[in-house]
């Protein structure tokens, strides 16, 4: 039975099963970022103190919901859909257990519902870490849970399409490197939910005064097994995106198929370690413990992502100078197509991931330095650089991508959809700055009031604070703006967008209708080929092929090396300590 | 065109690498090895390490220590908290719990103690402004570090991990004397 | 990137370098990638706080 359809605009093979989950988790994923966007206005207006519009419960209970939407479900829902998506679309493979597969779906579902709710009901405001001893109901650790199981089921159903594309042999050859992301992303899913399943259970048994106790500091440590690794998901998919969108926009090919490769292994060997980013300044670890794992072990992690930082634009440039744009050294940066989308999109979660996110993590992620910023508001500015710039716009830039080619709908609003990346990449840099600057002044982070009303003890922060908060607030709507103007083009061309051709649709997709089988045309599609192999040309100068990105990497090991050895300064200020 | 599609060459790892990659990893390397060797040398050379000397303990024991250095101490009260004048060098304690930081510390300038610090009921985050020092206080634990407060004035104790709905009247002091 | 002046019969024969081999395996990796952090960051890192002396 025919049950492939072939994109005639990217050549992609769709297998019907396999269309349907990528459709269905996306979706979720994009509902899961709605919530997490409307939440995000209460914390920001709040956290604005001349406006601060919520009491000190919602202020709390949005906060819990917008971390837990925006970080865990918005995310590994849409993870799941470019599982799916670098499996049996990239391979050319039938899905190996779609039954199997929805019932994860289904899970995540249900899980997330589950959670929100235990959190809207307002007794779980206890944060995205929900820290023991304080409790939540037991109903918020269930969601989490069955949404964690339903994600590892999908995990596995994406393991099993590539054994069944090695054995159907789909494709030849090593796997595409986007796949390879893909694999890494997958793999640091499963210690990810391991994790969450070893703390979690236990503190839902715990929920339910099946278990006495739960150990405060074992619980932080297996928690952030969970919590931190599920951000280096995120890592490793939104590189995977990024080469994607390099090779589907410049039919970049990677500079070099071992070093990408080999960047992604360092990934899987030492990106989980950085789990004790939040450990830092707990009490009972060693410092051999704390020197190891926060630095990945050497820094090697942060080794493959500045390969990776350097490889992706680098690709681009490559594939620019062939294409003629060769003068100078930026040429091919300044003819790149800024007015799409899906490229700005790309290139400002690159920027913002490499230079602010990076940088920052890097510095926090010192066992010294986390001193004097450990728990401060600079901590959210970083993760927002990570994930919400980082991840969450290069996952709407591939959005873009997906939907003439996925959905088969033209996208509305245009002139829109051309200013949503930079209005949100945009908002979320004037907010991480300033959030940076106000963590440096001592701000703390999930903290309702920064005049202390009703506090025993008097404490002021200094003027700047408020000011730095006041602006951060300010880029924290205009991203919020550029959120809605994500949203607004999405799901207004996946409703009304003029549809590209007979296909599914989307409404027709999601409610389980017959499709129409003239969709589905081809039984088998061809064997994957091998990419063409190229005869060298040597564009760059000096026979360096990308001397413009190389001067941007420059750039940010100059940045880095300034900004890293400011903070240990910064730190030689404080109170001795020993 | 070629990111998602197979490598071109069937044994692409022998494949040579590009000058601009290669350049790229010797510099980022070295860089990712300078950053490692900071945390050892700081370890030596820097003063503001943090001890990793810490012991299991229940509230009810840190507790009871707590008041001791309270009814050996203290030197008046403030707002109903009593404040506490240990003497240099001693072994001081500050606990934190639902929603205050207790006691009020009064130190010396340039003199060591060694302060210990642990949580009665949920998790608390010792924020020291403005001179910008946190850690996490985790309960059924007892961090101990040695503090040397090298400026005079006064300081505040803020509660900078979320504990619930008073977190943000968690607020402490210590004093810090000529 | 490569030049390719081999025939392809002549390819085929090239046995695929350890490494290659390696990072074409997904369930190896898998293997690799579960073991690193539960050994150095779980483990280590409760074993650490198990074994604190309890407070004099």
């Amino acid at each position: 039975m025919a049950t492939f359809r072939v994109c005639p605009d990217s050549g992609f093979y769709f297998n019907r099963s396999a269309e349907r989950l990528i459709k269905v988790n996306a979706v979720a994923g994009v509902v899961a970022l709605l919530i997490a966007g409307i939440l995000a206005l209460g914390v920001v207006l709040t956290r604005w103190q001349e406006v601060h519009l919520l009491s000190p419960q919602d202020f709390y209970l949005a906060l819990t919901a917008h971390g837990i939407n925006a970080l865990i479900f918005w995310i590994i829902f849409f993870e799941m859909a470019i599982l799916h998506f670098a499996s049996s679309t990239l391979l050319r493979c039938r899905i190996a257990t779609p039954g199997w597969a929805w019932a994860g779906f289904m899970l995540m579902l249900l899980g997330a519902i589950i959670n929100n709710v235990a959190v809207f009901q307002g007794r779980s405001s206890v944060m995205m870490t929900s820290y023991a001893p304080m409790q939540a109901e037991p109903h918020f650790y269930l969601g989490l849970i069955l949404f964690a199981v339903g994600a590892l089921v999908q995990v596995l159903v994406f393991f099993g399409t590539l054994v069944v594309a090695y054995q159907e042999k789909t494709y030849e050859g090593s796997v595409p490197l986007v796949t390879f992301g893909a694999i890494t992303a997958a793999i640091i899913a499963v210690f990810t939910i391991a994790s969450g399943a070893i703390i979690l259970i236990p503190t839902f048994l715990w929920s339910l005064g099946y278990i006495g106790h739960i150990d405060a500091e074992m619980y932080r440590i297996v928690w952030w097994g969970l919590g931190h690794s599920s951000q280096q998901i995120n890592v490793s998919a939104h590189v995977a995106v990024w080469y994607l969108i390099a090779g589907v926009l410049f039919g970049a090919r990677p500079m070099s198929e071992k070093v990408s490769r080999f960047a992604f292994f360092l990934y899987i060997l030492f990106l989980q370690l950085a789990c004790a980013h939040h450990i830092l300044v707990d009490p009972g670890v060693g410092t051999e413990w704390k020197i190891f794992n926060t630095s990945y072990a050497m820094y090697l992690a942060v080794l493959a992502s500045m390969i990776h930082g350097l490889t992706v634009p680098g690709s681009i440039e490559v594939a620019q100078r062939q294409k003629g744009y060769s003068k100078g050294f930026f040429e091919w940066l300044r003819k790149a197509p800024w007015s799409n989308p899906v490229f700005s999109g790309m290139f400002i979660s690159l920027v913002v991931f490499g230079f602010l996110g990076g940088i920052t993590g890097v510095v926090m992620g010192t066992e010294q330095i986390n001193l004097i910023i450990h728990n401060t508001i600079y901590v959210p500015a970083h993760f927002h650089a990570t994930v919400a710039v980082g991840t969450t716009l290069a996952f709407m830039a591939l959005t873009y991508l997906l939907i003439p080619v996925l959905f088969r709908r033209k996208v509305i609003l245009p002139t829109l959809a051309r200013w949503q990346p930079y209005l949100f990449g945009g908002g979320m840099t004037i907010l991480i700055l300033f959030m940076l600057g106000a963590g440096t002044l001592g701000v703390s982070r999930r903290h309702w009031d920064m005049d202390f009303t009703g506090a025993a003890m008097v404490f002021e922060y200094p003027g700047m604070a408020y000011t730095l908060m006041a602006i951060a607030a300010i880029g924290g709507l205009l991203a919020i703006v550029g959120g809605v103007a994500f949203l607004l083009v999405t799901v207004g061309s996946l409703l009304f967008g003029e549809k590209l051709e007979p296909s599914a649709g989307f409404l027709q997709s999601f409610l389980g209708k017959a499709l129409a089988p003239s969709a589905y045309a081809v039984e088998r599609p061809e064997m994957l080929p091998r990419a063409p192999k190229l005869t060298v040309e040597e564009h760059g100068s000096a026979g360096f092929e990308a001397p413009g990105t190389f001067a941007l990497a420059m750039l940010l090991l100059v940045s880095f090396v300034v900004y890293y050895f400011i903070n240990w300064k910064y730190l030689a200020s404080v109170w001795p300590l020993s | 065109m070629t990111s998602y599609m197979p490598p071109a060459d069937r044994v692409w790892w022998k494949v040579p690498v590009g000058r601009v990659e290669l350049v790229w990893i010797a510099l980022a390397l070295l860089w990712c090895i300078i950053m490692f060797l900071m945390m050892p040398y700081w370890h030596v050379y820097g003063k503001q390490n943090l001890s990793t000397e810490a012991y299991q303990t229940t509230p009810a024991k840190f507790g009871a220590r707590v008041q001791e250095m309270v009814d050996q101490y203290k030197v008046r009260e403030e707002a109903g908290m009593p404040v506490v004048a240990p003497p240099a060098g001693s072994d001081i304690y500050l606990l934190g719990r639902l929603w205050q930081w207790w006691p009020i510390l009064e130190l010396e300038k340039d003199q060591s103690y060694r302060l210990h610090l642990s949580s009665m009921d949920w998790q608390h985050g010792f924020s020291l402004q403005p001179t910008n020092v946190n850690l996490q206080i985790v309960p059924g634990y007892e961090m101990v570090i040695q503090i040397t407060p090298d400026k005079a004035g006064e300081y505040g104790v803020i509660c900078n991990e979320y504990c619930g709905i008073g977190h943000h009247t968690m607020v402490g002091k210590i004093y810090v004397k000529e | 990137m490569s030049d390719d002046k081999a025939t392809p019969g002549r390819e085929s024969e090239e046995r695929i370098p350890a490494m290659q081999s390696i990072l074409d395996n997904p369930f190896l990796l898998l293997f690799i990638g579960v073991t690193m952090p539960t050994v150095f960051y779980l483990i280590w890192g409760i074993m650490e706080i198990v074994t604190l002396p309890v407070a004099p």
